[in-house]
């Protein structure tokens, strides 16, 4: 009993989002013309996954106490390689899918490596890599293109057995493949305790240079998964520095929703995903009340305000004030 | 060096010719030490006589600058704390290790949790932190909990327990009973006696006389980075103890105290100022023309009474009257109101005093901006004109005022730090360990300043953790131990060696007794 208690109080941030997602995912489905129909499931789940994979991306190095801003640039870069690289036989695809995902791994570790070795704050080292990577995605895409292996990105992108939305099955896989490792392993309960208190895991023995590269690296392998899923859905690249920048700042605000300090230390990937759904869910809710789409980003910054404001009443019990500054 | 070294049993840990230099200041000098498995011994000594220095090396968190440690029989040298770890040295200190956002099993179990298929095994975790919790006399703290949702007397049992967790052979407590309510000092006794008995060796460095009454085998005296002497247990008394910890040392030159034959009209009035759990009833005054020190082991309470007086703590009760008008200031701007007029040197310069890549002119003008403002900006002729003023006045070395204020010396910076107090003409000042760090020409003359402002009018309340600033500068001394004033020294009665004592919660000499 207890435990469940504790349980519950150390992941109410997460499951706020999750309640809010079911109320605001209900109120939608409810005013939908056609219901939950299969299709209205797909559409919402693969818009719903990219945003989510971006946010998860953006989670691991906030828990460390950083920020990456890089994340968007990344998923734009993977998008554009992968407009060039998924085609032709099964294994020149399997080959173009390992070097999409190995470009995103070494993405991050460039950024991690700068901030752990390099001793520069992440805010800044991942502003100018994040710009190196969009960089090379012009490169790679002057002018939006590219052509991909139709036959997988449909079964991606369609359902599994004519029910489930293929991605959210994916999504599922990818959480568990990375959260539960992470959570579970010492360097990923390093990063939870760098982002918690830096010096006391120094003298704790805490690996801690080994916990914040893997933050990073791992971010850039989500970001290169969301990048790929991208080209799924679109049939082609496009350095687009408009969509790059979006989805990073959507990212922080699904982080924050979900949960997640951003001082670092604690909440998780799961609460990110909600949050990601939440703010996607703004966006169809607006449709079915024949909302102009202009409103979303005024009903987005709302509830990303609302999220802030539950974690903001620390203050009130701080008794030093110079805590406040700490 | 060590008088109780036998030949038949050889020292788990020994260190020779240790020194530590940090820029031009010794930590440690020359030392030799010794302590062996199956006893608790006891570092003694002032605050700054180099114990800290000593763990750190030994614990892996310093390098020395030279000598030698061997550790188990084998040359060490440690070059982070989990190495020392990994060797068997298990350090808790002063500051907690513990990771606020992480559960009790998580922090218990930080560095080498149980696994199952190369993952953390959560049950097995919880269930071994339980264990743990239960030896420390602790089965109400439950696994789950977070590490933060717990009182400071519970996460210092975690720290043992988390300490206890990785097996060490030699276990160096620095301060680690300092938070702890009576009914955990005494769990922490008996286990600390139980694990001796099974043939750990202890390193316990305490403030507290009675505790190493109580538990140590042997006792080490530090003085001014030098082991001075070790000795076991009940071959010296209290008395002597004091005085090896004192010892003969190089005194300063302070300005001579008035005489008075009654006490000036109280400036500032305190009375039953509490802000629970830090300070208790705190009753003090200051009169004008007064310096009156704050005495005691660091961290007894006497930041907060300062902070709590400038208008930074939250929920302090109690009554602070100035010139007998009631004043509460709610943060320092309003405690440097011409109503209140206080003025806080920090502790930390770098901190909480400087903006370090702002100029020295900005700095100086910072807290008077205000009083120098005409109209809507700031008289620039009349700021320059106050700032030469204070620049002649302190002293302070600097050849453009437009410099950072980061370019100067340490000294130069503290009289930075002075001086954009003294500009906002207060009449109480106070002050937090203001010669922390800075070099001896420059201390005197800060004593200087400090007596001509006191005669000039001004109340000061003045922190020191150098004992003999106390004794050379204040006119009366206030005690502070655990929160509470424990004693008021006045006249002949602030020697050093009352300070001690009372800091050690002892009696005077002269044998008055020890007090509660």
């Amino acid at each position: 009993m207890i435990e469940l208690r504790l349980w519950i109080s150390q992941r109410s941030g997460m499951l706020l989002a999750i309640a809010l997602f079911v109320l605001m995912f209900t109120i939608y489905i409810g005013n939908h013309p056609a219901g939950l129909t299969v299709n209205v499931a797909t559409t919402a789940a693969n818009k719903g996954v990219l945003l989510a994979l971006v946010a998860m991306a953006q989670t691991l190095p906030v828990l460390t106490g950083g920020l990456d801003l890089s994340v968007g640039m990344v998923f734009i870069l993977c998008n554009c390689l992968a407009s060039h690289l998924i085609i032709g036989s099964p294994f020149q695809v399997a080959l173009g899918i390992a070097a999409v995902l190995a470009t995103g791994i070494a993405a991050g570790a460039v950024s991690g490596a700068i901030v752990v070795y390099g001793r520069l704050q992440p805010i800044i080292t991942t502003l100018a890599t994040g710009a190196v990577y969009y960089g090379l995605a012009l490169l790679l895409r002057p002018v939006p293109g590219g052509e991909i292996d139709t036959d997988l990105a449909d079964f991606i992108t369609y359902q599994l057995f004519d029910t489930v939305p293929t991605t959210l099955v994916l999504l599922a896989i990818v959480a568990t493949a990375v959260w539960l490792p992470f959570r579970l392993s010492e360097t990923g309960r390093g990063c939870l305790a760098v982002g918690s208190a830096e010096g006391a895991a120094f003298m704790s023995g805490v690996a801690i240079d080994r916990a914040k590269l893997l933050a990073y690296v791992l971010s850039g392998l989500l970001a290169a998964i969301a990048g790929l899923l991208l080209t799924f859905i679109t049939f082609s690249g496009e350095a687009s520095a408009p969509a790059g920048g979006t989805y990073t700042l959507n990212s922080i605000a699904s982080v924050v929703i979900g949960g997640t300090s951003l001082f670092g230390g604690s909440g998780g990937i799961i609460g990110s995903i909600f949050g990601a759904f939440v703010l996607r869910t703004i966006e169809d809710l607006l449709f079915v009340f024949d909302l102009p789409p202009l409103w979303q980003p005024l009903f987005q910054g709302i509830v990303l305000l609302a999220a802030v404001s539950l974690g903001a009443g620390r203050v009130f019990r701080v008794r030093n004030r110079l805590e406040l500054f700490g | 060096m060590s008088k109780i070294a036998s030949k038949d049993d050889a020292p788990l840990l020994r260190m020779h010719n240790i020194g530590k230099r940090y820029g031009g200041v010794t930590a440690l000098d020359r030392v030799d030490f010794a302590c062996r498995s199956g006893s608790i011994h006891a570092v003694l000594g002032e605050n700054g006589a180099g114990k800290s220095t000593m763990i750190k090396i030994i614990a892996g968190v310093v390098e020395p600058s030279s000598g030698e440690v061997f550790f188990d029989g084998r040359r060490v040298r440690f070059i982070n704390p989990a190495e020392a770890t990994h060797n068997g040295i298990v350090c808790i200190f002063q500051e907690l290790s513990l990771l606020p956002d992480l559960t009790v099993a998580d922090n218990i179990c930080i560095t080498d949790p149980p696994r199952r298929f190369g993952l953390i095994d959560g049950r097995a975790q919880r269930r071994r932190a339980a264990e743990l919790l239960a030896r420390v006399g602790c089965a109400d703290v439950h696994p789950m909990e977070l590490v933060k949702d717990l009182s400071l007397s519970r996460r210092q049992m975690v720290e043992i327990a988390k300490a206890l967790g990785r097996n060490p052979k030699l276990l160096i407590l620095d301060e680690a009973t300092s938070a702890l309510t009576a009914a955990d000092v005494a769990s922490v006794y008996a286990i600390l006696h139980r694990l001796r008995d099974d043939g750990l060796a202890i390193l316990y460095i305490s403030h507290r006389m009675h505790e190493i009454a109580e538990l140590a085998d042997v006792c080490s005296v530090f003085r001014n980075g030098r082991h001075i002497e070790t000795f076991p247990k009940g071959s010296h008394s209290d008395d002597e103890i004091v005085e090896l910890m004192i010892g003969r040392e190089y005194r300063h030159v302070f300005p001579p105290k008035p005489a008075r034959s009654a006490p000036p009209p109280p400036v500032l009035a305190i009375e039953r100022l509490t802000w629970s759990p830090r300070l208790h009833d705190i009753s003090l005054t200051v009169g004008r023309g007064e310096i009156v020190g704050l005495g005691g082991l660091d961290g007894q309470g006497q930041r907060e009474l300062l902070l709590g007086l400038f208008g930074v703590l939250r929920g302090v009760t109690g009554t602070i009257a100035v010139e007998g008008r009631a004043v509460r200031p709610t943060s320092p701007r309003q405690a440097k109101t011409p109503a209140v007029g206080m003025a806080l040197i920090p502790e930390d310069r770098k901190t909480e005093g400087l903006m370090l890549p702002m100029s020295v002119r900005d700095n100086v003008s910072l807290a008077s901006v205000a009083q120098l403002t005409r109209g809507l900006t700031v008289d620039r002729a009349a700021e320059a004109r106050r700032i030469d003023e204070m620049i002649r006045q302190l002293a302070i070395k600097v050849d453009d005022i437009d410099r950072p204020v980061a370019t100067l010396s340490g000294g130069n910076q503290q009289k930075v730090v002075i001086a954009k107090w003294l500009m906002t003409s207060a009449r109480i000042i106070l002050l937090n360990d203001p010669t922390r760090g800075i070099d001896v020409g420059t201390k005197q003359e800060i004593y200087q300043l400090l007596r001509k402002l006191a005669d000039r009018g001004a109340a000061i309340l003045l922190y020191s953790t150098d004992y003999d600033e106390l004794v050379g500068c204040c006119d009366r001394v206030a005690i502070i131990y655990q929160g509470r004033i424990l004693r008021e020294l006045r006249d002949a009665e602030i020697t050093e060696h009352n300070i001690v004592a009372s800091s050690l919660n002892l009696g005077l000499s002269g044998g008055a007794g020890a007090a509660a």
